[in-house]
């Protein structure tokens, strides 16, 4: 029986629909990341579960109950925002009791909780320090504790990383896992961080303009992206248009034998999705093997283990990732051929224009 | 780590220009205080013995200290949560609130009190007679811009939307968001409105005379067409008590809390 529900929501503000009939159903204690770009629906989704914003129709069920139309501080929901959300004048302790004061816990109890919390967000000697005496991460393990310390029926995190460092960003997400694991605390994450949701979730959703594009595990939104907007947004992608003709999918005046094509109409006009990983890139030999696309290195770019290319020839545009000693032997300049495989391939239909996927803008400090 | 300043030469010359520029008519004030009133010579303190033997100085000094504490708690009551409000809910009202605050300012006060005299007419007397209630009323309005423009600096330094929204989703009411969450984060805000409107109401002399009430500045006037030593005396004495209220909120606003807006490690 699924513990949260979102059925069915709707919200606009003015023209702009922000939610666009969203069903999410999660099971207790599971972890689901809403993914998109900004704009995209997904923080509105968490306010509206939160209780700040109300939908214009639909429904969120919590255990079997309605709270659609319940005040924030009746939900028990803990929440984690992206920064600044600590009490200023409070300390790291007083911040983590400030939920368990309103609810009348006695002051014994509460300074256990308080300590086991901090403890848990390994805080636990910054205990009377005040907020602007701890750095961002610091800062949100305790937003977390306090958030945890509630013992909330859902724990919302909107965006929490997205205004610390990279290092400490990757850090905490980990931490974040394992303390949600711990608990068994049903969590619902909201980010733009592509990376971070496939890392940490069950599943992930990934939204685009109100409404959801594809719910799934990680390792199905990466092998199987069901749209063309999935596939941009998880991981990089090589995008191929192209026509399925006999064999194959026509591709820049050369048959790529694929065989997801095979049940498809001929002449429709298609996607092809491959992977840079997945590309096997040798020197040209002149040889013509089947699936392979000639072009030149263009630039390379280090990634530590792997070294992506983009090769550009006659209507070719792909990126390869291949091990950073191999592209040692394939400078700027080198003609090269790109072996795409044969299985393993995703076709989508092309209807119409791509989305242009917005970029997501750095949280300035406030 | 804190850089060592070097103070230029010529930026001493002005800072002790400035300073003499404030000290000199002070230095001058409190030397003719202290003169006699018999002889005209120096020294007796007989000016500060009449000034604080005289009822007329406890009484008004008492009526404006407390109309000066009505007028904060007033102030504060109406204008916290207001603004609060505003910032939060309904941001687009702002730049309305901040044109209503500089009506005070534009409109003269000889103008104003008529026309708050008109418009409280046939007001109950323990309103329109007393100045717990009329001048009280008056200088709410007068403060208005400086309790405004105080807060709304406040508001702005600390992030309203976030800082509400944690509190609530912790289970807190609305009040106890206000009292508990938002006011100790504003506290230097709300502190320098009340200071601002303390020396407004302890120097405020055309309103209270207009309405024929007996306030400090109006005692202060009386000495000072009457009594020319004890007139220094009591201009010093009240210049002490803006200067310690001055003082108080120094100290009160350098406590923590002040620092609301200033989180560190965070891009």
């Amino acid at each position: 029986m699924p513990y949260l529900e979102l059925q069915n929501l709707h919200r606009s503000f003015g023209s702009h629909k922000a939610l666009d009939g969203i069903e999410i159903s999660l099971g207790e204690g599971e972890f689901l990341s809403l993914l998109g770009p900004s704009g995209c629906g997904k923080t509105t989704a968490l306010r509206l579960v939160a209780g700040f914003d109300r939908p214009d129709e639909g429904r969120i069920v919590v255990d079997g109950k309605d709270v659609t139309r319940v005040a924030p501080n009746k939900r028990d929901m803990g929440m984690v925002f992206q920064a600044y959300s600590l009490f200023p004048n409070m300390t790291a302790r007083q911040n983590v009791a400030f939920g368990l004061r309103i609810r009348g816990r006695k002051r014994t109890d509460r300074d256990t909780r308080v300590v086991e919390l901090l403890d848990l967000v390994g805080l636990s000697h910054a205990v009377d320090r005040y907020p602007h005496q701890l750095s961002g991460g610091m800062q949100q393990r305790v937003a977390l504790a306090r958030a945890l310390a509630i013992e909330p029926r859902v724990l919302l995190l909107d965006e929490p990383l997205s205004a610390l460092d990279a290092k400490v960003r990757v850090q905490l997400r980990e931490e974040i896992r394992r303390i949600q694991l711990d608990l068994g605390i049903t969590t619902l994450y909201v980010t733009h961080d592509q990376e971070e949701a496939l890392s940490v979730s069950d599943h992930v959703a990934v939204m685009y303009g109100g409404r959801i594009e594809q719910m799934g595990s990680p390792a199905e939104m990466y092998s199987a992206p069901a749209t063309p907007f999935v596939a941009e947004f998880i991981g990089t992608m090589n995008r191929l248009e192209g026509t399925v003709v006999d064999g194959g999918v026509e591709h820049a005046g050369q048959t790529l034998a694929i065989e997801a094509a095979r049940d498809r109409p001929r002449g429709s006009r298609v996607l092809v999705l491959v992977r840079p990983e997945t590309v096997e890139v040798g020197p040209a030999n002149g040889s013509g093997a089947p699936n392979t696309l000639v072009g030149d290195v263009v630039t390379q770019t280090f990634l530590g283990p792997v070294t992506r290319l983009k090769i550009v020839g006659t209507g070719v545009d792909v990126i390869a990732d291949v091990p950073t000693q191999k592209a040692l032997g394939l400078p700027v300049g080198t003609r090269v051929a790109a072996a795409l495989p044969a299985e393993g391939v995703r076709l989508l239909d092309l209807k119409g224009d791509l989305p242009e996927i917005a970029e997501e803008p750095v949280p300035a400090g406030r | 780590m804190r850089t060592r300043r070097f103070i230029a030469p010529s930026s001493l010359v002005w800072l002790l220009l400035g300073g003499l520029y404030f000290f000199i008519p002070l230095l001058a004030t409190l030397l003719f205080s202290l003169d006699s009133n018999q002889t005209g010579k120096c020294c007796t303190l007989h000016s500060y013995g009449w000034v604080l033997h005289n009822g007329d100085f406890w009484h008004s000094l008492k009526i404006s200290l407390f109309l000066a504490l009505e007028t904060i708690a007033i102030s504060l009551a109406i204008f916290v949560p207001t603004v609060y409000w505003v910032h939060l809910k309904v941001p687009k009202l702002r730049p309305l609130l901040a044109f209503l605050a500089l009506i005070p300012f534009v409109v003269p006060p000889i103008v104003m009190v008529v026309g708050l005299l008109n418009v409280y007419k046939g007001a109950p007397s323990w309103f329109y007679d007393q100045p717990w209630g009329f001048l009280a009323a008056a200088y709410v309005i007068l403060a208005f811009p400086y309790m405004f423009f105080s807060l709304d600096a406040g508001f702005r330094s600390i992030d309203v939307h976030t800082l509400t929204e944690a509190s609530q989703s912790l289970g807190s009411s609305w009040p106890r968001t206000l009292f508990t969450v938002i006011l100790p984060n504003i506290r230097s805000a709300a502190l320098a409105g009340s200071f601002l409107a303390l020396a407004i109401v302890m120097g405020e002399f055309t309103i209270a005379n207009l309405a024929q009430f007996h306030t400090f500045p109006i005692f202060l006037q009386y000495v000072n067409e009457t009594q020319a030593y004890p007139a220094a005396a009591v201009t010093l004495m009240s210049f002490c008590i803006t200067w310690f209220a001055m003082l108080s909120l120094l100290f009160v606003g350098r406590k923590r809390g002040a620092r609301g807006a200033v989180i560190a490690g965070v891009r």
